[in-house]
C-alpha cells in the first residue's frame, strides 16, 4: 500500500507541478493583485491593499464600453446561434440525401484560425476608398445606402462582429444537436406516429423534451463563450479595440496587462475577477432555471 | 503442487466510514492436495473470487497464511507465485492476437528465466495446441467465439508452465451448448496437464460435474468439503443441503416427537435418537416412494414425464418451497386419492437440521 | 382530401428544409470561397474593380509567392509547427500518467486529488492567465518556446476523458497482467494505450487544433516575429504586412494558414467530430 502510494504520487507529479504552478498559485495570485493598491511591477512597490483596482476598473470608461459591447454580443449572439442551430439540426435530421456532405460543410468553421477568416470577413464588409467591399455592393443592388462595417457606426460594427461570431459558434451548437437528436429513440416516433400524434405536437412533447439536457448545456457553454469573447473581435478590428470602441472585457484584461496601456497587472486581475463573477452567476443562474424545467418536465 | 490455506481472513473497509467493515473470507483453513481439479463453489458474493485474489496474490488476506507445497507465499506477488489465472471475461487483450496474447506472459521473464525468441514461439506453439487454437493464432480476441476465446485465455494461463492453475467463473459467459463442451475441455487439459486447478463458480451443477472435489462457502465461511458425491450425500448444514442438487431439495418445517418425523400432523419417517423440538427435515427429490400407505400425505398438483423418471409435483403446507418436487421411477403408477398423494420417504435422502442454526442433526439410518 | 393537403404540407416543408440547409452551407462556404479566390487575383486586377467580381479570368499564384517572401510566413509555420508538435507530446506525457494514477492506481487522498482537479475545469483561462504572464515574465522565458509551451502542457479535461477512458478497459486486464508480473508502465504503454487509441489521438487532434488556433497567450508572451505563431503572423500581416491594401496578398496568407487545418479535419473528420461532441470547446 505504501509502495502503491508514492508511485501514484510519482504518476500525478507532473500534473500537478504544472497544475500548481500554471494554475492553482495563479488563481491565488490573483485575488492578491486585484487588492494590492498602486502595484508597481517595476519597483514591486505598493501602496495599499483594498478594493480601489475595482473601484477604478468600475468607472474606467474603456471598463464600461467593454462591459456593454460583451452584453450586447451575449444577448445577441447566444439566443440567435442556439435557435439558428436547433433550426438547422432538425433540418439536418429529417433528411437523408447530403446529410453527411451537410454536416461536413457545417463544421468547417470550428477547424479554421478565427483571426484567419476573420479576415475575410472584414474584406466582405469593409469600405475602403477604392472598393465599397461585396457586402455593400449587395446593399447598393437593393438600394441601400453604403455603410463601413468596419470603421463606421458602431451599430454596423456590431452587426459584423456578431454575424461573426455566429458563424464561428454555430458548428459546435449544430453538432452536438444533431448527435443529440440522433439519440432520441426512434420507438418514440413510431409510438407517435401509431396514436397519429401531430407533427408540431411530437416536437414539443417529445423531441424537445428528450433534447432538452442538450440544449441547456448549449446555452450555459454559449453563454460562458460568448463571454470570453475576444479573438473573433480582433480579427476584424485589430487590436487597438479600444480605439475602434468594440473591445470586450477580456479584452480590456489583457490590454491592462499588456499592449499599448503598458502592464496595470492590479486592474488587469480585478476586471478578470469581475469578469469570473458574471460568468458564475450567469451560469448558476442558468443552472437553477434548467433544474426547474426539468424537475417540471419531468 | 498442494495448497494450505491457514486461517486466512480478509476484510475490507466499508465504502464510507460509518459502514461496518465487510468481511469477504473469514477464518478459512483448508488444504488442497497436489494434481486435483477444486470447485470452490458458493452464490455470489460470498467470496469467492476474493478468495481466488488472495491465492494468486492480487490481494493481501488481511491475517492467515498460504503455503504452496513448503513455501509460504503470503507476502509474494503474484509474479513470483507462479500461478496462471482465467479471468471471467477472459481479460484478453483486445488489439493483441491470440499468438500475441499468449506470447505476453513469457516477454516478463527476467534474468535467468529470459527464454529466447525461438523458446517462446515454441512454448507458445505447445499451449495452444493443447487448448486447440493452433489454427487461430493471428485471430483478433474480437474475431473469436466466446468458446475459443476462454481457450487463449486458458493457453495464456497455462504457458508460464503454472504451478497453479486458477480459473475465475470460467463459464458463466458462454451459451449453454459451449458450456458443456468447454467443461469437458477443462476437465481434459487438466487430466493432461496435471496441474492442481481451483475454479470458482456459483453453479453447482457445473461444480458437481467435472471437479475432484468441491469446497463450498456461504458469506466468505467455508462450509464444507469433500468429494461432490459425499457433499451431497451427506450436507453438514441446511445451506449445504439447499445449495446443492437440482431439482431443489424440499425443506419441510418439521417436529420430533418421541423419534418420530412429524410434518404437518403425518408422522413422516423414523427418526431414532434424535431429541423433540422443531427441526427443518430436508428430503432430497429422489427420496420419495409412492404409495397408497405412504406416512406422508401431499396434495397433488400434476405429474411431468421424463421419459426414465417422472416428476411428481405436489404441495404441503408445512413445506416451505411452493412445489414439492419428486423422482420416482417411471414404473410407478400415481393414484392421487381425493387429491392427496402419498409417499414413503427414504431415510438416507432425509436430513435433519437444527431450526436455530441450520445444523445437521444426524440419525441413525438402518438399510430401508 | 386531408392526406392530400398533408402531403402537399410536408412537401413544401421539404422544400423549405433544403432551402434552409443550402442557405446555410452557402453562408458557411462562401468566406472560404472568398478567400481563395481573392488570393488568386493579381494585386492590381483586385484593386481596380470597384464591385468585387465573383470570379477572375487571370488566376495568379503571385500573391502565394509574396505570402511567403515579403512576409516570413513560413517562419510563422514552423514556429507553430514546433509549438504543436511540442505542446501535445508533452501534454500527453503528462495526461497519460496522470489518467493512469486516477484510473488503476489506489492511494490515499485519491477522490480528494481528483475532485480538486475537477474543479480546476472550471477555471477560466483568463483568470490565470494574468500571473502566468508575470511568472513567465519573471523567468525571462518571453519569446522563447518554453514560454509559449509551458502553460498549456497541461489540461485537466483531457486528463478526465483518458481516466474515464481507461476506466473502461476491463479491470481484469490488469489483474491479469499482475499475475503475469508485467510492470505498471508496460501494462500502460503496451496494454492501456493501444486499447484506449482511439481517445488517445482525438485528444491529439483536439490538441493540435487547439494549438494551431491559438492567438491570445502567444500575443502577450511575444512581440519577436521570430516566435510568431500563424495567429500573430496574420495579425502582424493585417497591421504591417503587405501594406494595408495588398489584400489578395494576405488571402493568400489565410489560405495557407487554413489549409493544413482544412486537410486534418477532412481525413479525421469523423474522430473530430466525435471528439468536439464528448466535450470539446472552441480552445
Amino acid at each position: 500500500m505504501k509502495k502503491q502510494n508514492l508511485k501514484a504520487w510519482l504518476y500525478l507529479l507532473p500534473a500537478i507541478a504544472f497544475l500548481g504552478v500554471f494554475m492553482v498559485y495563479p488563481l491565488i495570485d490573483v485575488v492578491i493583485y486585484s487588492l494590492e493598491e498602486g502595484y508597481n511591477s517595476a519597483s514591486q512597490t505598493l501602496t495599499g491593499v483594498g478594493l480601489y483596482n475595482f473601484r477604478y476598473v468600475l468607472r474606467d470608461p474603456f471598463f464600461i464600453q467593454a462591459l456593454k459591447n460583451t452584453f450586447i454580443l451575449v444577448a445577441i449572439t447566444v439566443p440567435l446561434s442556439t435557435g439558428l442551430a436547433l433550426l438547422i439540426s432538425l433540418a439536418l435530421n429529417s433528411i437523408k440525401k447530403l446529410r453527411d456532405l451537410f454536416q461536413t460543410i457545417y463544421f468547417l468553421p470550428y477547424v479554421t484560425n478565427t483571426l484567419a477568416v476573420g479576415l475575410v470577413f472584414m474584406i466582405l464588409f469593409d469600405k475602403t476608398e477604392y472598393t465599397d467591399g461585396l457586402v455593400n455592393a449587395f446593399i447598393r443592388i437593393f438600394g441601400g445606402p453604403t455603410v463601413d462595417f468596419i470603421d463606421g457606426p458602431y451599430w454596423a460594427k456590431m452587426l459584423v462582429l456578431c454575424l461573426y461570431t455566429v458563424w464561428i459558434v454555430l458548428p459546435f451548437k449544430i453538432l452536438i444537436l444533431t448527435s443529440a437528436l440522433a439519440s432520441v429513440k426512434q420507438d418514440y416516433y413510431k409510438a407517435a406516429k401509431v396514436d397519429g400524434t401531430p407533427k408540431f405536437r411530437v416536437f414539443t412533447r417529445i423531441t424537445l423534451p428528450m433534447i432538452s439536457p442538450m440544449i441547456f448545456y448549449l446555452v450555459i457553454t454559449g453563454f460562458i463563450g460568448a463571454f470570453k469573447a475576444y479573438s473573433d473581435s480582433v480579427a476584424l478590428f485589430g487590436v487597438n479595440l479600444n480605439a475602434a470602441g468594440m473591445n470586450t472585457i477580456v479584452g480590456y484584461v489583457y490590454d491592462m496587462l499588456y499592449g499599448n496601456s503598458g502592464g496595470y497587472p492590479s486592474y488587469a486581475s480585478a476586471a478578470a475577477l469581475i469578469l469570473f463573477a458574471i460568468v458564475l452567476s450567469i451560469t448558476c443562474i442558468n443552472l437553477l432555471v434548467s433544474k426547474k424545467t426539468a424537475v417540471q418536465g419531468g | 503442487m498442494n495448497v494450505i490455506l491457514k486461517n486466512l481472513t480478509k476484510t475490507f473497509p466499508g465504502r464510507t466510514s460509518k459502514d461496518k467493515p465487510v468481511t469477504a473470507v473469514n477464518n478459512f483453513d483448508f488444504e488442497i492436495p497436489d494434481g486435483k481439479l477444486i470447485a470452490l463453489l458458493g452464490p455470489s458474493g460470498c467470496g469467492k473470487s476474493t478468495m481466488l485474489n488472495i491465492i494468486c496474490g492480487l490481494e493481501d488476506p488481511t491475517s492467515g497464511k498460504i503455503f504452496f507445497g513448503e513455501t509460504d507465499v503470503t507476502d509474494l506477488p503474484p509474479e513470483s507465485r507462479g500461478v496462471g489465472m482465467v479471468f471471467q471475461n477472459y481479460a484478453l487483450y483486445p488489439h493483441m492476437t491470440v499468438r500475441q496474447n499468449i506470447m505476453f506472459p513469457l516477454q516478463n521473464f527476467r534474468g535467468k528465466d529470459k527464454l529466447t525468441k525461438a523458446q517462446m514461439e515454441e512454448r507458445v506453439l505447445e499451449a495452444a495446441k493443447l487448448v486447440r487454437i493452433d489454427n487461430l493464432m493471428h485471430r483478433k480476441p474480437a474475431e473469436m467465439s466466446g468458446g475459443q476465446q476462454q481457450r487463449v485465455a486458458i493457453a495464456r494461463a497455462l504457458v508460464k508452465l503454472p504451478g497453479l492453475l486458477l480459473l475465475d467463473e470460467p463459464l458463466s459467459n458462454l451459451d449453454a451448448r459451449l458450456r458443456l463442451e468447454t467443461r469437458e475441455e477443462i476437465r481434459r487439459i487438466q487430466k493432461k496437464t496435471g496441474i492442481t486447478t481451483i475454479f470458482v463458480t456459483h453453479d453447482q451443477e457445473e461444480a458437481m460435474s467435472i471437479s475432484d472435489m468441491i469446497v463450498v462457502m456461504k458469506d466468505g465461511i467455508f462450509q464444507q468439503m469433500g468429494k461432490p458425491q459425499e457433499v451431497y450425500d451427506d450436507p453438514v448444514n441446511l445451506f449445504v443441503a439447499k445449495f446443492l442438487g437440482t431439482p431443489a431439495i424440499n425443506v419441510f418445517e418439521a417436529e420430533v416427537r418421541g423419534g418420530k418425523l412429524f410434518i404437518g400432523d403425518d408422522d413422516a419417517a423414523d427418526v431414532p435418537d434424535v431429541k423433540d423440538g422443531p427441526v427443518y427435515a430436508a428430503i432430497r427429490p429422489e427420496g420419495f416412494i409412492p404409495a397408497k400407505d405412504g406416512r406422508l400425505s401431499c396434495d397433488f398438483i400434476s405429474v411431468e414425464v421424463m421419459g426414465r423418471d417422472i416428476t411428481v409435483l405436489s404441495s404441503n403446507a408445512a413445506c416451505e418451497n411452493p412445489v414439492i418436487r419428486s423422482i420416482v421411477d417411471a414404473d410407478n403408477k400415481i393414484e392421487p386419492q381425493e387429491g392427496k398423494v402419498r409417499f414413503n420417504v427414504k431415510r438416507h435422502k432425509l436430513f435433519l437440521f437444527d431450526k436455530e442454526t441450520g445444523e445437521r442433526i444426524r440419525f441413525k439410518v438402518e438399510n430401508d | 382530401m386531408s392526406n392530400l393537403k398533408k402531403k402537399k404540407g410536408s412537401a413544401v416543408l421539404t422544400v423549405l428544409k433544403y432551402v434552409l440547409l443550402v442557405l446555410w452551407a452557402l453562408i458557411v462556404l462562401f468566406p472560404f470561397y472568398w478567400m481563395v479566390l481573392t488570393s488568386l487575383k493579381g494585386y492590381a486586377d483586385y484593386n481596380s474593380e470597384a464591385t468585387p467580381a465573383f470570379f477572375t479570368l487571370s488566376p495568379t499564384l503571385e500573391n502565394y509567392v509574396k505570402a511567403f517572401t515579403a512576409v516570413p510566413l513560413a517562419k510563422y509555420f514552423l514556429n507553430t509547427f514546433i509549438f504543436t508538435v511540442i505542446t501535445t507530446a508533452l501534454m500527453l506525457a503528462v495526461i497519460i500518467f496522470a489518467a493512469f494514477a486516477f484510473a488503476r492506481l489506489n492511494f490515499k487522498g485519491k477522490n480528494l486529488v481528483f475532485t480538486l482537479f475537477l474543479s480546476l475545469m472550471m477555471i477560466p483561462a483568463e483568470l490565470v492567465v494574468i500571473t502566468n504572464f508575470v511568472t513567465i515574465t519573471d523567468l525571462g522565458l518571453r519569446n522563447t518556446f518554453l514560454g509559449l509551451i509551458l502553460p498549456s502542457v497541461t489540461s485537466v479535461f483531457y486528463i478526465y476523458l483518458l481516466k474515464e477512458n481507461f476506466e473502461q478497459v476491463p479491470y481484469e486486464l490488469y489483474k491479469a497482467a499482475k499475475v503475469d508480473g508485467t510492470s505498471d508502465i508496460k501494462y500502460l504503454f503496451k496494454v492501456l494505450v493501444p486499447i484506449c487509441k482511439p481517445t488517445v489521438v482525438t485528444v491529439v487532434i483536439l490538441k493540435v487544433i487547439e494549438c494551431w488556433n491559438s492567438y491570445v497567450w502567444p500575443r502577450l508572451i511575444t512581440d519577436d516575429p521570430d516566435y510568431f505563431l500563424v495567429s500573430n503572423g496574420i495579425q502582424e500581416i493585417r497591421q504591417n504586412g503587405f501594406g494595408r491594401e495588398n489584400i489578395p496578398a494576405m488571402m493568400a496568407s489565410v489560405v495557407v494558414i487554413s489549409v493544413p487545418l482544412i486537410i486534418l479535419f477532412l481525413i479525421f473528420r469523423k474522430k473530430i467530430m466525435e471528439g468536439v461532441s464528448r466535450g470539446g470547446t472552441k480552445g
